[in-house]
């Protein structure tokens, strides 16, 4: 027995691609390009594990066994690879197995490399493969699709909370205004409370500024000891809590639906970890995939009372200098979602954040960032918590 | 086709035969032989009464594959009288408006097809309630 403590977990490096309508560009070359930058960032730093995340290649791409693919292409033949998949939080957990590896004491350095193609296929094909994500017997047979599920959430929020019908349109605003100056976000325009009151309908009562825009995109992260850390006077980010949470498959079988109990968990668990309040966090990238996910994340972290968290938009406090920044980059509203690669993306901006190069979307003085992503409507959280040093 | 798989749910497709937890009388639907409620093992086949209320509901608009002919169709979540929540279509709604706690009742439709010569999916939906329960 030897009693020398875990090593702690650092970030080395990020890289990521604009989000958007990437035709000429495949699967495996959109993930090349974000592990290029992510290993220029780390100053060359060579991985000895991949950990691939992903939701759609299987159904929209016909390719699975994305872990040597992308290996392979990046001209890391031979070295351990392995893909995760969790539907939109696959991206949290395949970090939180690359946070385990080095953890672990296994493995030095991992690359965490989350791609989402799906552009290559529109209309019923794609709701089908993303409502793949639920209970295949019992909610996609009905014809469910995850837009559905955000309606039904939206609808019961609204109806237990009492909230106007245009509660969540601060979150739209703010996640736009984000993304205006945000260089790999899709949407680069800022919109306003009259744009989302007069957005078309969507699953009702959603409407078009509701609902983020799927599109392709491609993030890696380089995770190391300290020791391993290139030198470069950057602020070191720390990984001080990471914890992944699961509740019930299909959301009809959610004790407490609007509670989102697994993302109160694990992020929970992330913040014992890391020894920190709500109240310490300086920003935190949720899954906004629907604006609904906006306030219940927020109650669920902690950040907000049950049915109130839809009032910090309304009250401007979610913005980049108020005490609760969130979507600092568009968030997928405005950024762009993308599936199974969002908590990579997230993961990424928050380092940005922490070491100060956000450029004109930086919160001052950040210093700690969270990042939840959700599969399915909350039946997976992956919730990481980063620490500037 | 696919068509074992739809043919073994027949029972709580057509029939909505859930399960009721031998130890703590909790009510299961759909069944999973595992109670949520306390962990025990639950097996005993148990006759839902198809009668609930609508918990929300919502309007789908980019109907998924299989599901194009039906768009734009409303899927609820009914809490059922005897406890559990599932999810499905509502139909014969008519002019009435939809409401959450409106009553509903169970009946049998087709759900799903796939193209001409594809498989049809028969299943539960659920009507307003044509009389009080």
């Amino acid at each position: 027995m030897h009693s020398t403590p875990p090593p702690e977990v650092y970030v080395a490096g990020v890289g990521l691609t604009p989000v958007g309508e990437h035709w000429n560009v495949s699967l495996r070359e959109l993930a090349l390009e974000a592990i290029e930058a992510a290993r220029a960032d780390a100053v060359g730093l060579r991985p000895q594990a991949l950990f691939a995340a992903n939701m759609l290649a299987p159904v929209l791409s016909g390719q699975t066994h994305l872990g040597v693919l992308l290996a392979d292409f990046a001209g890391l033949r031979g070295i351990e690879a392995s893909s995760f998949e969790a539907a939109g939080a696959s991206g949290g957990v395949a970090l939180r197995q690359a946070y385990l590896a080095v953890r672990s004491g296994l493995i030095d350095v991992a690359l965490v490399i989350g791609v989402e193609k799906v552009t290559d296929r529109v209309g019923p094909a794609v709701e089908a493969a993303r409502s793949m994500a639920g209970d295949a017997d019992h909610e996609a047979v009905q014809g469910l699709t995850p837009a559905a599920q955000a309606g039904l959430l939206m609808r019961r929020y609204l109806h237990e909370s009492g909230a106007p019908e245009d509660a969540l349109a601060g979150f739209a605003v703010n996640a736009h205004a984000n993304g205006l100056t945000c260089e790999h976000a899709f949407m680069r325009r800022g919109i306003t409370v009259e744009d989302y009151r007069q957005a078309p309908r969507q699953d009702d009562p959603l409407n078009l500024f509701d609902v983020a825009p799927l599109a392709d995109g491609a993030a890696a992260l380089l995770l190391t000891r300290r020791e391993a850390l290139p030198s470069g006077g950057r602020p070191g980010v720390r990984v001080a809590g990471s914890s992944v949470a699961t509740a019930a498959t299909a959301l009809h079988d959610q004790a407490d639906m609007l509670g989102l109990s697994a993302a109160e968990e694990s992020a929970r668990r992330a913040r014992l970890q890391a020894g920190v309040d709500p109240d310490q966090i300086s920003l935190f990238e949720l899954h906004d995939a629907y604006a609904i996910f906006a306030p219940l994340a927020l109650e669920a972290g902690g950040f907000a009372e049950r049915g109130q968290g839809w009032r910090l938009a309304a009250g401007g406090q979610i913005g980049l200098t108020g005490p609760y920044p969130i979507s600092t980059f568009g968030g997928s509203k405005a950024r762009g979602e993308v599936g199974g690669a969002t908590g990579v993306y997230q993961a990424a901006e928050v380092v940005l954040q922490l070491q100060g190069r956000a450029g004109k979307n930086q919160v001052a003085g950040a210093s700690t960032g969270m990042a939840q992503c959700l599969g399915g409507a909350g039946a997976t959280a992956a919730t990481h918590i980063f620490v500037a040093e | 086709m696919e068509v074992s798989r739809h043919w073994r749910l027949k029972q709580q497709r057509y029939a909505l035969v859930g399960e009721v937890c031998p130890s703590c009388q909790h009510k299961i639907f759909p069944p999973r032989d595992i109670c949520p409620d306390c962990g025990e093992e639950a097996r005993t086949t148990y006759q839902f009464s198809g009668r609930g209320e609508v918990f929300s509901f919502t309007t789908v608009r980019n109907a998924p594959t299989g599901f194009e002919e039906s768009a734009p169709y409303t899927v609820a979540l009914i809490k059922l009288d005897e406890g559990p929540m599932l999810t499905a279509q509502l139909t014969d709604l008519g002019e009435k408006p939809v409401e959450i706690g409106m009553p509903v009742e169970m009946v049998t439709r087709r759900l799903r097809s796939d193209g001409d010569r594809g498989m049809l999916v028969y299943g539960y939906k659920f009507r307003p309630a044509l009389k009080a329960a």
